[in-house]
């Protein structure tokens, strides 16, 4: 079977005052229906790797790849009007912090809805019954009451899940989810991030997760890739997380405080080694 | 002696009551942990220790003397605080000298030079780092300078307050370390908010575990350690902690 989603040698970079920076040196990965972990620091360019899949690198980045194909189409050639139709109804998104995505001034119900209208033409009374029942989904009790707030009203693991409910209501055959449960608490994390899962599951979506922690990459995905300083250093199946070979996986592993902490110091990682982040 | 004890502690921020009625004893030296989910009132305590939420009744006791509710000179020498988000905390048009100087200006203490290069010293940072500005720092030297900052007057007592939750893991392994390390050399005292129990096991001797304002458990780090919480609230942050999810379904 052909991948859904095929990356070949992307690069993204952005101009500085000393010549242009490469954030992805040349990324390569294919990816079925399954569930892909990218995994990475703060500026391993893990971030923007998702963001060119979208095309949402405005001017002055540049993306290049040899090829970036999304079930047969070839998102390097699409245009901006293109594009529009392909975000959101077949590839979606879901950020970082719900406190930013959300429009504060639009009732949630009203959003939500925005989302279908924008792709498809349905009457208002199945606008809302549509929007109705994804707020289930995400497991919001009392959705009738819920789709008449404004984001201020609502909590940040509320939100997060508003978000994800706006994010698959057009039906996106591929979800991108970049660090969509930093922003909240450990006891809502969890939760989140199966609600993400069951509906991925569910409807046989592609789920791209993006994430600085190893442990949640692992235990939600069936593929690794680690990225450092724009590159992808290790790929493994996420059972086999425990056994990575490369320096920086393993580096990144043993300088997290586990449960039962016996150490007395926690290794650090050796930062000339890996120039960059 | 106790260096912190909190009897019968309620704070409010106008008409909402947030903290109810804790009662905590902390002994010098020792380093305490109190761990909750996002608005169970754990960094609200901190805040009414170190004198930014003025609006409590009870007692606050540091190193045996009782805390007024206004601003005290010999509180702030005793006892300082570190804050989450190191981007947020330092002055951006300070230079990190002036930021670490102020301190000792405010308390009129002399000889700030060899100081400032001391403190400098002890949180593991380059004396060129001395004249640059916050945006010139990585998040992990931030945080640094932030500790450092809380150094300078000498305190019995560190308020951290998710001192690395902001931060990468590999730069989190540097900071934890550093904190135990500064403590283990000036017989620090820690009262540390987070909601990270790895953290917890690895710094702390004793945790308390909070919930809607009002301490839920206090048990030693040896019982979080063999997951031996008994609580149900607390078994089950320890569950979502390790990503055994839905039993916390409600909660949110």
């Amino acid at each position: 079977m052909a991948p859904m989603l095929s990356v070949k040698n992307l690069r993204v970079s952005f101009p500085t005052h000393r010549g242009r920076v490469e954030v992805v040196k040349g990324i390569s990965f294919d990816l079925g229906r399954e569930r892909l972990g990218i995994v990475g620091e703060s500026g391993s360019g893990k971030s923007m790797t998702g963001r060119a899949i979208l095309k949402l690198i405005r001017k002055p980045g540049l993306v290049t790849a040899d090829r970036m194909d999304f079930d047969g189409i070839d998102l390097t050639q699409q245009t901006e009007k293109q594009m529009r139709a392909i975000r959101g109804a077949r590839i979606s998104m879901v950020m970082q912090d719900p406190k930013f995505s959300l429009n504060p001034v639009m009732t949630i119900g009203a959003q939500i809805a925005e989302a279908v209208v924008t792709h498809e033409k349905l009457g208002r009374g199945e606008v809302r019954d549509r929007m109705l029942s994804m707020l289930e989904a995400v497991r919001i009790n009392d959705p009738k009451r819920v789709a008449g707030l404004y984001p201020h009203e609502v909590s940040g693991g509320m939100g997060q899940r508003i978000m994800i409910a706006m994010m698959l209501i057009p039906g996106p055959e591929l979800l991108i989810a970049d660090e969509p449960t930093s922003a909240l608490d450990v006891s809502v994390q969890a939760q989140v991030l199966d609600i993400i899962d069951n509906l991925v599951t569910a409807k046989g979506m592609g789920l791209i997760l993006i994430s600085h922690d190893l442990n949640l990459v692992s235990r939600y995905c069936d593929r690794i890739l680690v990225m450092n300083a724009g590159t992808v250093v290790e790929e493994c199946a996420a059972g086999q997380l425990e056994q990575a070979q490369h320096p920086y996986t393993r580096g990144l592993l043993a300088a997290m405080p586990v449960i039962n902490e016996t150490r007395d110091e926690l290794p650090v990682l050796d930062r000339s080694q890996w120039a960059g982040t | 002696m106790s260096a912190i004890r909190l009897d019968n502690l309620s704070i409010s921020y106008g008409d909402t009551t947030v903290v109810h009625g804790v009662t905590l004893d902390i002994a010098e030296g020792e380093s305490f942990a109190l761990v909750g989910e996002s608005g169970s009132g754990k960094s609200t305590i901190l805040r009414a220790i170190a004198g930014l939420a003025p609006e409590w009744t009870g007692t606050i006791e540091l190193l045996g003397r009782a805390r007024s509710h206004g601003v005290e000179r010999a509180v702030a020498a005793q006892c300082q605080m570190v804050f989450q988000d190191p981007y947020g905390s330092l002055h951006p048009r300070k230079t990190i000298d002036a930021t670490l100087s102020e301190p000792l200006a405010i308390h009129g203490i002399g000889n700030r030079d060899k100081r400032v290069e001391e403190v400098l010293t002890a949180v593991g940072l380059d004396r060129r780092f001395r004249f640059r500005f916050p945006h010139q720092l990585s998040g992990g030297q931030r945080q640094r300078v932030a500790i450092a900052r809380a150094l300078m007057l000498e305190p019995k007592v560190l308020l951290l307050d998710e001192p690395t939750s902001a931060l990468d893991v590999s730069v989190q392994a540097e900071i934890l370390n550093l904190l135990k390390r500064l403590r283990r050399e000036q017989g620090l005292t820690y009262l540390v908010v987070t909601h990270n129990l790895p953290v917890v096991s690895f710094l702390c001797d004793r945790l308390a575990v909070m919930r809607h304002g009002r301490i839920v458990e206090v048990a030693a780090v040896d019982l979080l350690k063999r997951e031996a919480l008994v609580e149900p609230y607390s078994r089950e942050l320890l569950a979502a902690t390790e990503g055994r999810a839905g039993l916390l379904d409600g909660v949110a």
